[in-house]
């Protein structure tokens, strides 16, 4: 298989439909088809094909364009220090790299988003190798050095077959892009929206200004969000928000707060909210919890009900899940233990590390959680965030979600921090509306979870530390407190 | 001409424009054919006659036998019909998600 099938079928069969919208340029399938030619008539050697830039359309072009000349796309983040980038760009050698930036590393060779485009376009048809990898995507590495995740071929066409019907969009419809390139979910949205015929409108540079005029504008049908975007739009927005042609909004990529999901269907309740729980390992969603569950959670008097509204909802149906414990046995409903998943869209591989799968093909996906009695999934948090306390697990999740219900905090953050007596203790930061003691707090917890959930340490910030998709950087929360 | 295909596999007809692709198919010789004749791996130099069923192949659409057992994605339209040991197969009824990105 390969991913240039998509672009393929959708410039045969709806090339006159309009594919991408960026600033001033507007292209169909038919034209971005023609680019993808033109980039893979420049990569003839073999070698890999980087690309070093915000989103714009060259992004997609050269997404296609690798795949059909049968090489690597390796989209890098471009918010590294030079150095981190230095580090990934030596791991991906030979490679084009498509970038506006002067970068002098041996073996990569520099070419500008135009320049990308300008060749002589390929003749060739996209190469059927098995097994060929078409994607490396490196993590971001919050727990150490990024790994190289690698996404092959089978893997990203399981996963377009298993959740989209080709042609599917009607022609009024229209996606706005918001993620980056080099996140799962921008390059997820790429094959999506191509596959379902649905027009891109891409946005490099998120403010919640830019993407609601961007919105209006382009009459946007479908935005996938990650949480601190739906946040400042509902922020930004006050008591009204006019969007009248939007009809679908995907997040993920972070744990979503009850009260942003809460304010944002009240903001628009004429919008369809989905919950797309997945990994870059696993080629994007695997989980799903959709527009009639965030409905009927949204208005039910039932908590068991009600909670689901902070739920990854459940696996699409070529997906399978499990909860096992540490010790590796499965998990009843309601117990908390390790999330591992099961399908054709699975990478669950490393270059240099191999594939993580079991003998059965279980790929771990290292975060906690658990599942209810009616199958939805509740993801607790990264395995590696649990704070062990004198041999206790004890989850942040749990804690968060505490002083996340008093009415003076903001935002809050558990972690853990080193402790003399017990190895570990709980180590909390919190952002706050107003002035709230200490004591207060504690009692609070004291009241609704067991004491050893008490923090030692609690540490007031003007706001905690997010990466650009979203990501609350617990590492340096933990470097933050520690000092 | 039966064998044995794998998943990713491209037949061409060799009547009309339809392309399919495997992406389930039980490990045995399957005989598949498109507007009467067998189909092949590459597009045809040129296109024969039709003699079996034309009711047409659409793009993106899944076809699978009654059992379920194999399904193929049609990856260009025409104007044939696919059969496998003759017998035609289907469209297999799409299941909507919601959309996730």
């Amino acid at each position: 298989m390969n991913i240039h099938l998509i672009l393929q079928m959708a410039s045969e069969a709806m090339g006159y439909r309009e594919a991408l919208i960026c600033g001033d340029t507007r292209l169909t399938f038919e034209q971005l088809g023609e680019m993808a030619k033109s980039v893979a008539g420049q990569l003839s050697g073999g070698e890999k094909l980087a690309y070093l830039a915000e989103a714009d359309p060259a992004f997609p072009a050269a997404l296609f364009g690798a795949a059909l000349a049968g090489t690597q796309f390796v989209p890098l983040n471009y918010r590294l220090s030079e150095e981190q980038l230095d580090a990934q760009l030596k791991r991906i050698v030979p490679a084009k790299l498509i970038t506006e930036k002067s970068i002098s590393v041996e073996g990569i060779q520099c070419v500008s988003q135009g320049n990308i485009l300008a060749g002589e376009p390929s003749q060739g048809e996209a190469p059927d190798e098995d097994g060929a990898v078409a994607i490396e995507l490196f993590t971001s590495g919050t727990t150490g050095e990024p790994k190289s995740a690698i996404l092959r071929h089978a893997n990203l066409m399981a996963y377009i077959f298993g959740t989209v019907e080709f042609m599917s969009a009607e022609e009024d419809e229209a996606a706005l892009l918001t993620v980056p390139p080099y996140h799962i979910a921008g390059i997820a949205a790429v094959l999506s929206s191509t596959y379902a015929g649905r027009r891109m409108v891409q946005l490099p540079n998120f403010t919640p200004e830019s993407w609601i005029a961007l919105a209006q504008k382009e009459n946007v049908t479908n935005a996938f969000l990650v949480p601190t975007m739906l946040q400042r739009i509902v922020d930004h927005a006050g008591d009204n928000l006019d969007l009248p042609a939007l009809r679908n909004i995907a997040y993920g990529g972070g744990k979503m707060p009850r009260s942003t999901i809460e304010a944002a269907m009240r903001l628009l309740p004429h919008v369809n909210f989905t919950n797309a729980y997945g990994l870059t390992e696993t080629s994007a969603t695997i989980c799903m919890l959709g527009p009639e569950d965030h409905r009927e959670a949204f208005a039910s008097d039932d908590a068991a009900v009600r909670r689901r509204l902070g739920s990854a909802g459940k696996p699409i149906p070529s997906i399978e899940l499990l909860i096992r414990s540490e010790e590796g046995v499965t998990c009843g409903a309601e117990e908390v233990g390790l999330v591992w998943v099961r399908g054709d869209q699975v990478s669950g591989e490393y270059k240099g590390l191999g594939s993580q799968l079991d003998s059965e093909g279980w790929f771990p996906t290292k975060d906690r959680g658990f599942v209810d009695a009616q199958g939805y999934l509740f993801i607790d948090g990264r395995a590696d965030d649990v704070i062990v306390r004198g041999g206790e697990n004890i989850s942040p999740g749990e804690i968060e979600d505490v002083l996340r219900g008093h009415g003076a905090i903001k935002d809050v953050a558990a972690v853990a921090v080193a402790d003399t007596e017990w190895g570990e203790a709980v180590g909390v930061a919190i952002v706050c509306h107003h002035m709230v003691e200490d004591d207060e707090l504690c009692a609070l917890i004291r009241a609704n979870l067991r004491s050893s959930r008490v923090p030692s340490v609690i540490k007031r910030m003007d706001e905690l530390p997010y990466s650009e998709t979203g990501k609350l950087l617990r590492r340096i929360i933990r470097d933050g407190i520690a000092d | 001409m039966a064998q044995i295909y794998k998943p990713g596999t491209k037949l061409s007809s060799t009547v009309c424009k339809t392309q399919i692709m495997a992406l389930r198919v039980p490990s045995e010789e399957l005989e598949i054919s498109c507007g009467g004749a067998p189909m092949q791996i590459g597009d045809p130099a040129e296109l024969g006659a039709m003699s079996g069923e034309n009711a047409g192949t659409l793009v993106g659409k899944r076809y699978t036998d009654e059992a379920e057992t194999m399904e193929f994605l049609c990856t260009r339209g025409g104007d044939g019909s696919i059969a496998i040991e003759g017998y035609v197969i289907d469209i297999k009824a799409a299941k909507k998600l919601p959309s996730s990105d």
